[in-house]
């Protein structure tokens, strides 16, 4: 018996793709992790436009001291006007510049939905992904700890816990919202985490001798990056709303401008009978916006965990 | 050359290149310039390694192709009509007794909530013809006649799928496509995803099924040993082209194409006394590329200057036909005949 | 084309590595569900593993062999029975131990496209065993990766270090596969249906890799297949698996020319290969 192989393969025209050595980068790597996904998420049309809306919102957040004409909560002007030259959308009931507040209110929805998603995706990312590597009594536990935090109502929950909390800050909506829209994400990511781990190239890593700590978030969680950007973007999105809604509700701090607040003065002053349209429907269709830009850049992260995608870029 | 006048020719093709188009990623042309004719009746294998395009091929000629892959051009005569052309409605009556694949996951071809039963009564709706009715008598008594065509009890009708084992699966899959009475079936690696012991027995089936019924059928596999075995006819492709077309018995014996005996070569007898197993050296073509000359020479061990320049056309070898200037030197080609006069000499 | 004596070693060259020595071992899974409620995948197998041999383990799916395959390698552990390399009990390794092991037991993967991280390049997936079995720093590594690259063939090095899997054949991955388990120089390797998912063309190359491997360095292999003719090129030795048991076993050519059990001459039978198609 003989195994043959004869001659040294000849070159084939086209069969190894060629790539230049790659030289070391000046750009720090979370740098460049940021750039590529930017470029990849842009690559899809809809993510695209979610982007842009975002893009502009994050803009007016910032740049909301020299673009508000007036300040927000200065009660200089005659109260309950309609749009005018001087005031684009019209007063509130306490003479406030309803187009300054909506500039300035960008900033805490922004704010709100961004760290809240985030804080949510962390909590939800570390419970999933233990509840999913380790099978066995932890697993268990986790899971009896998500399933509880999913079945209580969210939205009920939110208004006891703001309600209860002594203090009336941003912050404690941030934390409020956080609490209560993680155990949707932990369900998802760790059902993810358990099929990865019995992929083989885990079972490889495993023999090349890697501890536990490597695995997970070396093997594991870069293969899950358009999960969890799924997740961040989908709570971020219910953090917007949610912000919104308590704020209506006369939860948050009355003193903060926010378009959840303009609502909730818009119902307070009657705005209906007064004629104010803009004051009910520029906050509520920013709301709107800013929450669907969320979820159109969510139907670009699929391409994220795809390295096929990256190269063409 | 083959067959007689009166043989029907049930399938000619012309021409027929495909092409996948990514949205991001390169063009890829993975069939290019295919002819091929079938006569009423025969068992033909279409054999090569992946990315070679007989999947694709036989998707193209059975209408099945998606995007981002697209029939480019070509015509393809199936009885006498040109399905290429055909589009909608008028396309999927060319299914009912017509043509029709098998493909090589049973389980994902079924539908995992419906019983076998379902999905006999279904496919006998959906294409039956004006007038046609199928009460459940009617399915059951064709599903069970069915089944036992391919060897199978009448009870595997009240059975779901994830009741059935992998090789029960195939052959349901098989029998559901024998309700539309198709002259032409195409098999698309129909035991590649079983065990090797399950194989041969559905590979029985598969041949002595198509002897019974008589109806056109293409083996598409990557395994040369089954394709022998069950097939009075093989076509082997290389980068998009069919480079051989044989009778079946006599593919093991006399010259070839060097890329069929170079594919000999990788098989063995595990009972012989002594065994020589080879590989190829080098890597198929990058199909992304427009490819001038033979897609072979970079690994051919024959290779003249001539095979860098110009494509091989079909021509005739042995008893069929081969796609190689030094064995098969066509007419078409100036300059063929001398070359492979040359080689031989050597 | 060369004659080489059937898959044994070149004379005189003894071999360091300890015999693997597989003794009365069962793995019985408790099933839920409807129906019985144990499922036994392996049932009361013994073999040795001699030091510097090749062992086929054969026979169909669920026959039981992967669920050997690991349990000597350590990924499960057996309901009953003992496995023993050298003075090593494999059966009731923990964590720690386990690490330890795989530096001298090592396993190639049967799915090339699985078993490598798509995220990851080559030279990353060939590196980490080095840093974590043998301490070697980011420097050190990078050679010896060249040199693990050009043993499995992947020539120039350089070229091949940078690439995602995604571009690469399925047979440059499998080379890649098999230079990751050569890293820490194992002693033993477990090779779980290495070419079952490759193109025949691509077959040989990886078997000779394999067969050459063992020659050059000494090491135990323990070639699982269904493919009877990958077992006769390169094994010494085989045994035939069915539902759990052994229920033949021999020198490698002997037991598929004179087959006595009647699940090893279905699956010779089942072997369609051209030459026995046309009756040549």
């Amino acid at each position: 018996m003989s195994i043959v192989t004869s001659v040294p393969p000849p070159t084939v025209p086209g069969a190894a793709v060629q790539i230049p050595p790659a030289r070391p980068s000046s750009i720090p790597g979370p740098f460049q992790f940021l750039g590529r996904s930017l470029r990849t998420l842009w690559a899809n049309g809809k993510a695209r436009i979610g982007l842009v809306i975002l893009g502009l919102d994050i803009l007016v957040a910032l740049l909301a001291p020299l673009i508000a004409p007036h300040s927000p909560s200065a009660t200089t002007f005659p109260p309950y006007l309609s749009p005018n030259g001087t005031n684009w959308f019209g007063t509130t009931g306490n003479g406030q510049d309803v187009f300054s507040q909506m500039i300035y209110g960008a900033r805490i929805s922004l704010l709100v939905g961004i760290i809240a998603g985030a804080v949510a995706t962390f909590v939800a990312v570390t419970i999933g992904l233990i509840a999913g590597y380790r099978p066995g009594i932890i697993d268990e536990v986790l899971s009896f700890v998500t399933n509880l935090a999913l079945v209580i109502p969210g939205l009920p929950l939110m208004f006891i816990l703001a309600a209860y909390l002594k203090s009336r800050s941003v912050w404690t909506i941030v934390l409020v919202v956080a609490f209560t829209s993680w155990a949707t994400g932990a369900r998802v990511i760790r059902s993810q985490a358990s099929t990865l781990r019995t992929r083989e190239f885990v079972t490889s890593a495993q023999f090349s001798g890697e501890r536990l700590f490597r695995v997970v978030f070396r093997e594991i969680l870069p293969n899950m990056t358009s999960l969890v950007a799924g997740s961040f973007f989908a709570a971020a999105t219910a953090a917007v709303m949610a912000e919104a809604s308590l704020e209506f509700l006369g939860l948050g701090d009355p003193n903060t401008v926010s378009w959840g607040t303009i609502l909730y003065y818009a119902q307070q002053q009657n705005a209906l009978l007064t004629g104010q349209w803009v004051m009910i429907f520029a906050p509520g269709l920013a709301i709107a916006l800013l929450a669907l830009s969320f979820t159109l850049v969510n139907f670009g992260v699929d391409a994220l965990s795809n390295p096929r995608l990256r190269e063409k870029s | 050359m083959m067959g007689t006048g009166e043989v029907m020719t049930l399938l000619d093709v012309q021409g027929v290149n495909v092409v996948y188009e990514p949205n991001r990623g390169t063009r890829i042309w993975s069939v290019r310039e295919v002819d091929l004719v079938l006569k009423q009746g025969e068992f033909v294998g279409l054999v090569g390694e992946s990315g070679c395009g007989k999947s694709t091929l036989g998707f193209a000629l059975t209408r099945m192709l998606r995007a981002p892959a697209r029939l480019e051009n070509g015509v393809i005569q199936f009885g006498g009509v040109d399905v290429a052309s055909l589009s909608g409605e008028v396309l999927r009556r060319q299914r009912r007794n017509g043509f029709a694949i098998v493909l090589q996951s049973g389980m994902n071809a079924l539908n995992p909530v419906r019983n076998v039963e379902d999905h006999f009564a279904d496919i006998l709706k959906a294409h039956a013809r004006s007038g046609e009715r199928h009460p459940r008598a009617a399915v059951r008594r064709r599903g069970a006649e069915l089944l036992g065509k391919v060897r199978l009890d009448p009870d595997v009708l009240a059975k779901f799928p994830f009741e059935l084992s992998g090789g029960m699966r195939q052959r349901v899959s098989i029998a559901l496509v024998l309700a539309l009475e198709p002259r032409m079936i195409v098999f698309d690696e129909p035991t590649t995803a079983l065990d090797v012991i399950v194989q041969k027995a559905v590979m029985k089936t598969i041949q002595e099924l198509q002897q019974e019924s008589g109806f056109t059928a293409i083996l598409i596999s990557h395994d040369l040993g089954v394709v022998l075995e069950s097939t009075n006819r093989v076509m082997v492709m290389y980068a998009g082209r069919i480079v051989e077309d044989q009778p079946s018995k006599g593919l093991v014996r006399g010259l070839h194409h060097p890329y069929t005996e170079a594919l000999l070569h990788c098989y063995a007898d595990p009972r012989a006394e002594e065994i020589h197993l080879a590989g190829i050296p080098g890597s198929p073509a990058d199909l992304s590329l427009p490819l001038s000359g033979c897609a072979f020479a970079p690994r051919c061990p024959l290779v003249q200057d001539i095979c860098w320049k110009v494509v091989p056309p079909l021509a005739p070898l042995g008893g069929g036909l081969a796609a190689c200037h030094v064995r098969a030197p066509s007419d078409k080609v100036t300059g063929a005949k001398e070359v492979a006069a040359k080689v031989a000499q050597t | 084309m060369r004659q080489v004596p059937n898959g044994e070693l070149a004379p005189g060259k003894a071999s360091s590595v300890p015999p693997v020595v597989v003794d009365g071992v069962s793995k019985i899974y408790r099933v839920r569900g409807r129906g019985s409620g144990t499922f036994t995948a392996v049932d009361n197998v013994s073999f040795t593993i001699p030091p510097g041999s090749a062992i086929g383990l054969v026979g169909a799916s669920g026959s039981g062999k992967s669920t050997l395959a690991k349990m000597i390698t350590g990924s499960e552990r057996p309901t009953s029975g003992s496995i023993r390399f050298g003075e090593l009990a494999v059966e009731s390794l923990h964590a720690s131990g386990l690490r330890k092991y795989h530096r001298r037991a090592q396993m190639v993967f049967q799915d090339p496209y699985a078993a490598l991280n798509p995220l990851h390049t080559v030279a990353y997936t060939v590196t980490r065993p080095l840093q974590n079995f043998l301490n070697m720093s980011a420097a050190q590594a990078r050679d010896r990766v060249h040199e693990l690259l050009e043993t499995v063939g992947l020539t120039p090095p350089g070229q091949y270090a940078a690439k995602l899997p995604h571009q690469l054949s399925g047979g440059q991955r499998q080379r890649v596969v098999i230079a990751r388990a050569l890293a820490c120089d194992p002693e033993l390797l477990v090779a779980d249906e290495p070419v079952s998912m490759l193109d025949v063309s691509l077959r040989a190359g990886v078997l000779r890799l394999l067969a050459d491997l063992r020659a050059n360095r000494g090491l135990s292999l323990l070639y699982i297949t269904h493919d009877l003719l990958g077992a006769r090129v390169i094994t010494d030795e085989i045994l035939v698996l069915h539902k759990g048991k052994v229920v033949e076993q021999g020198k490698t050519k002997f037991v598929l020319q004179n087959p006595k059990h009647e699940y090893t001459i279905q699956l010779l039978d089942a072997v369609a290969t051209p030459f026995a198609a046309a009756g040549a």
